[in-house]
């Protein structure tokens, strides 16, 4: 679903050339729950707003489905870490709306969409609320809502739920597993938090930085839902740590 | 209730010193003939109609202002040749006091409406263009960016994006515009306007001594100005940016 092959990003800064993404290459198969893990810096999100076409590669290709990405596409969904990326003039319901609405959709269409969509993540009560009177957990599921509403095959999240409390987290990352087994997109998740990567993640990419390049792929074959607390979810986690602390002690 | 008072108290003491017999009364008239005054001006309809005509000349400045004014502040944020050839000419327009330019409309278009209008124009178009242009460039980025993603270009994201995402910066800039506008109205009036309107009533008292009628027609002024903002104003926000948490309410 997912090919990016040999993907740098190089920008120039006042003391010279940074590499901020070295050749990676990576795949995610049609409905696979791919998470980018690693401290910052090392690129993950970079490589996430490449896959986006919020801005191409200095070398390497990124193929969609078969198709090189050029720029946006209704062909992915993106939901970012940021609360305020949902429009506070319109509400939860006229912000799920919104890409049908680019799509040309009618009103009464693409309104029924967007209540199934917000229905999916248990906000169809919150539909004709605006967005500053919904909380922060709530305002993330609804640009998840938004992200799916015009059916895209992959959907694409920084650190959707980092700046949410534990407990809320915790809760997110139960809804997301249960949208995602409901819609089987293909999602691409960035997260520096490692026990959430093991909790949702078919396979993990660890990455490191200084250059951003791909240092382990970590296979997470847990059945679902997942008990964070089970001995094979600890050793997971435990994997992935020694991934991320040898390249801290080796740099 | 408490501006209910405070003008209560303002205008108890104004009574008091016109009651003194300090002053002339024709100069400085009681409350009671000021009223009566503008009752009988009420009553017979001029008051009206010179009010009409006010606000047909600040409404029509305001119109074109915040059509030059939109259209401006839009294309100055979004092209930086634009913004480069217009900034230096706003800035260097921008201090000049609107009702210095009365005398030159004057003398380009005679007496009457065009040169009130102008007038009205000049002090109305700086804050819709400024705040436009300041409006269009906080635009939040991820706005743009998560409407990019759903397909929102050209078009559609002007409308549905950056219109909206500037819309608090606007409101503010329409306040500021109508509140300049109604100031330079009345001014122009008394230079510019052959026979009607609120600032000419005033102008043309003065040279009969009537005071009454100067107050009378302050006071209508004040009413309006306050009621537009109270009534038009104030709302448009609730409705909008305050509705949706973008500016929060006073």
């Amino acid at each position: 679903m997912i090919e990016i092959e040999k993907v740098s990003l190089e920008y120039e800064t006042p003391s010279g050339k940074t590499l901020a993404v070295d050749s990676v290459s990576l795949g995610a198969a049609e409905s696979e729950f791919l998470c980018l893990v690693g401290p910052s810096g090392c690129g993950k999100t970079t490589l996430l707003n490449m896959i986006a076409g919020f801005f191409p590669p200095s070398a390497g290709e990124i193929r969609v489905a078969g198709k090189t990405v050029s720029g946006q596409g209704l062909d992915r969904g993106i939901v970012f870490q940021d609360f305020a990326q949902l429009f506070p003039w319109r509400t939860a319901l006229g912000n799920v709306a919104f890409g049908l609405e680019m799509k040309g959709m009618p009103k009464e269409e693409r309104e029924r969409i967007a209540l199934e969509q917000l229905r999916l993540v248990k906000l169809e009560k919150f539909a004709g609320a605006y967005p500053h009177h919904l909380s922060g957990g709530m305002q993330q599921r609804v640009a998840i809502a938004r992200a799916l509403a015009y059916n895209p095959g992959v959907l694409l999240m920084d650190e959707p739920f980092a700046a949410l409390d534990a407990l809320t987290r915790e809760d997110m990352q139960r809804l997301l597993a249960e949208v995602w087994r409901e819609t089987r997109k293909t999602v691409v998740y960035v997260t520096h938090n490692v026990a959430e990567a093991v909790y949702l993640a078919d396979r993990v990419v660890v990455m490191t930085p200084h250059p951003g390049r791909v240092k382990a792929v970590v296979p997470i074959a847990l059945p679902r839902p997942r008990d964070p607390l089970s001995v094979e979810f600890l050793q997971h986690q435990k994997q992935l740590i020694a991934h991320l602390t040898k390249e801290e002690a080796a740099s | 209730m408490r501006a209910l008072l405070s003008i209560g108290v303002f205008l108890a003491a104004y009574e008091a010193v016109a009651r003194s017999g300090w002053f002339a009364a024709a100069l400085v008239p009681t409350l009671e003939v000021s009223l009566r005054t503008l009752w009988a001006m009420l009553g017979d309809g001029s008051m009206a109609g010179h009010a009409g005509n006010t606000l047909f000349r600040v409404f029509s400045g305001l119109a074109l202002a915040c059509a030059f004014g939109l259209a401006l502040g839009f294309l100055m944020a979004r092209y930086r040749p634009v913004e480069r050839l217009f900034l230096p000419l706003v800035s260097a327009l921008m201090p000049i006091p609107s009702l210095a330019w009365a005398p030159v409309f004057i003398l380009w278009f005679g007496l009457g409406n065009t040169a009130t209008i102008l007038v009205v124009f000049y002090a109305a178009t700086f804050p819709m263009v400024i705040n436009t242009w300041s409006g269009a460039r906080a635009v939040n980025p991820i706005w743009l960016r998560a409407a990019g993603a759903m397909g929102a270009g050209g078009t559609s994201m002007f409308w549905k994006v950056v219109v909206p995402g500037a819309s608090p910066f606007i409101i503010t800039g329409l306040r500021l515009a109508f509140q300049r506008a109604w100031i330079a109205v009345v001014g122009a009036e008394m230079l510019a306007a052959s026979a009607f309107g609120l600032g000419w009533v005033i102008f043309d008292a003065k040279e009969f001594l009537n005071a009454d009628i100067m107050l009378a027609a302050l006071a209508v002024i004040g009413a309006i100005g306050f009621a537009l903002e109270k009534f038009a104003f104030q709302p448009l926000e609730r409705h909008t940016v305050v509705r949706w948490g973008m500016v929060k309410r006073a």
